[in-house]
């Protein structure tokens, strides 16, 4: 392949998996890395789970533990429901993932890999499951292959609850008050990668870190994976390079021209101002406006819809995905929810909920275990300050026209047990 | 009886997992743990200096108190 423009990691056709052979031969080696991690740290490769936290530097802490026996985990859980990325990839190229993680097992001294597939996504079960038997067929070298499928939840996706359900068959997120901490799978140390960030890494160790940063900016080299939905022609995957402004990025797949705001990063992610469009896709340039690029998630919200009723339903879903272990996520998440739902319709007590939202936010930051409560926050927050007019004229007991449309844009998924909600 | 270190401070830390709102460290240690409308404790942020022995006394009375096992004392050297 060795092409300097896009696409990188869905070169191919979705659907349509490259089989052994084929991709050996789209994607032939040009390059003989001397160091994988040396070259790996030259990349600047950013994880692509949504805390964008460097690769390199989390391999080189797993290099440096003791023990010979590590795990390389490779999460395609996907626990975002509007986010496809991970499966597009997985039924485009799964052998440039397993290339990756293979790499990753060989800079660690691991000899072993286990691929997490949610086992509500048969479609990807089924080509992860595919490219393994013919790897094994081809009797190829290298660590030893295990697919996993764990039941999808929203937090069965954090890195400790996914090891603690290969450990105990329990997704629950765990405590961990040391950072950096090394998670154990059975007293063997585990390395844990979003799918996209081993196919990066698949792609750096044959090419190597120099053509990897042909595309993208300085701090976010290399292509990301972007999902895109809400007031779009035709909901897709997207290869973008980070530094595209947002206008390009909705140009490319026909969306609204002129959206109210978009919501990025996902459930736990922010809200952007649709007069924002020409700030640069990268996490430098979104930080200082409250928000992140997180899982490459991009929901436009047009004109007809409504911040605050969007903003409800997403809190609400997300309050039931509580894994319930901490009383500030199990009960304040249901709080905040309570509370928007006031402000959508423009009750009576709207005033006092408002109030109560932005208290309640305060109170609740930072006192889970895992981050689901802390992103429930930052969305609160920033639909806070991106919808402030709505959530006044909704406070005053005038609810915006958008709210009586009826018109939603993010897909949420219909609860499971509405009647058994913990709270009324 | 050792020598009472006066420098540094220390963190009263709660494992969120295991707590369960029963509110003994918030009888125990007022200074240090607020309660939220919940019933869950909400701790001191900051780091309080040691030479404050009686918020020691009292987060050493919170930690033996808890019925969860969910509390303990984290200290730092220097601030």
């Amino acid at each position: 392949m060795l092409a300097h423009e896009l696409p990188r990691l869905l070169f191919g056709t979705p659907g349509n998996p490259l089989t052994l052979a084929q991709h050996k031969a789209t994607f032939a080696s040009t390059f003989n890395a001397e160091s994988l991690l040396g070259e790996l740290e030259a990349s600047g490769l950013t994880g692509r789970g949504g805390a964008a936290f460097p690769t390199a530097r989390k391999a080189r802490l797993l290099r440096e533990q003791r023990g010979h026996h590590k795990v390389v985990v490779v999460n395609a859980m996907e626990g975002e429901p509007v986010s496809y990325k991970d499966s597009t990839l997985l039924s485009t190229n799964p052998h440039l993932v397993l290339d990756g993680a293979a790499i990753l097992a060989s800079i660690i001294g691991a000899n072993h890999v286990i691929v997490c597939v949610s086992r509500d996504n048969p479609t990807a079960v089924g080509h992860v499951q595919r490219a393994l038997d013919e790897r094994q067929r081809g009797g190829s070298k290298g660590p030893e292959f295990n697919l996993e499928t764990a039941p999808w939840r929203y937090v069965a996706g954090e890195e400790s609850a996914l090891v603690h359900w290969l450990n105990d068959n329990e997704s629950l997120p765990q405590y961990r008050p040391q950072r950096p901490d090394i998670l154990k799978l059975s007293h063997r140390s585990v390395l844990l990668d979003n799918v996209e960030t081993c196919a990066n890494v698949g792609l750096i160790g044959r090419y190597g870190a120099a053509w990897f940063r042909t595309l993208g900016t300085r701090t976010s080299p290399g292509s990301v994976l972007v999902t895109l939905t809400g007031a779009v022609e035709r909901p897709k995957v997207l290869e973008v390079a980070p530094g595209m402004t947002l206008r390009t990025v909705l140009n490319v797949a026909d969306a609204d021209p002129d959206p109210q705001a978009l919501l990025l990063g996902g459930y736990g992610g922010s809200w952007l101002d649709g007069a924002l469009l020409d700030t640069p896709y990268d996490n430098e340039s979104l930080a200082p406006l409250g928000a992140s690029v997180g899982a490459g998630i991009v929901v436009v919200l047009g004109r007809q819809g409504c911040g605050v009723v969007e903003t409800q339903r997403v809190v609400k879903w997300m309050a039931n995905e509580s894994a319930r272990q901490c009383g500030p996520c199990a009960f304040g998440l249901p709080a905040l929810s309570e509370d928007l739902a006031e402000l959508s319709t423009g009750s009576r007590n709207s005033t006092k909920a408002l109030q109560r939202l932005e208290q309640r936010c305060g109170v609740i930051e930072g006192r889970g275990a895992c981050h689901h409560p802390d992103g429930v926050v930052r969305l609160v927050r920033s639909a806070l300050r991106v919808f402030a007019e709505d959530f006044k004229s909704h406070s005053r007991g005038t609810p915006c026209l958008g709210s009586r449309s009826k018109k939603y844009f993010v897909a949420v998924p219909r609860l499971e047990h509405e009647s058994e909600l913990i709270w009324v | 009886m050792g020598v009472r270190r006066r420098t540094g401070g220390f963190y009263l830390r709660v494992n969120p997992i295991l707590c369960d709102g029963f509110g003994h460290c918030h009888e125990l240690a007022p200074e240090l743990v607020n309660m939220d409308e919940w019933g869950y404790p909400i701790i001191e942020k900051e780091p309080t200096p040691l030479s404050e022995l009686a918020a020691l006394e009292s987060a050493r009375y919170a930690v033996r108190g808890c019925p969860r096992q969910a509390l303990r004392i984290e200290r730092v050297s220097e601030a």
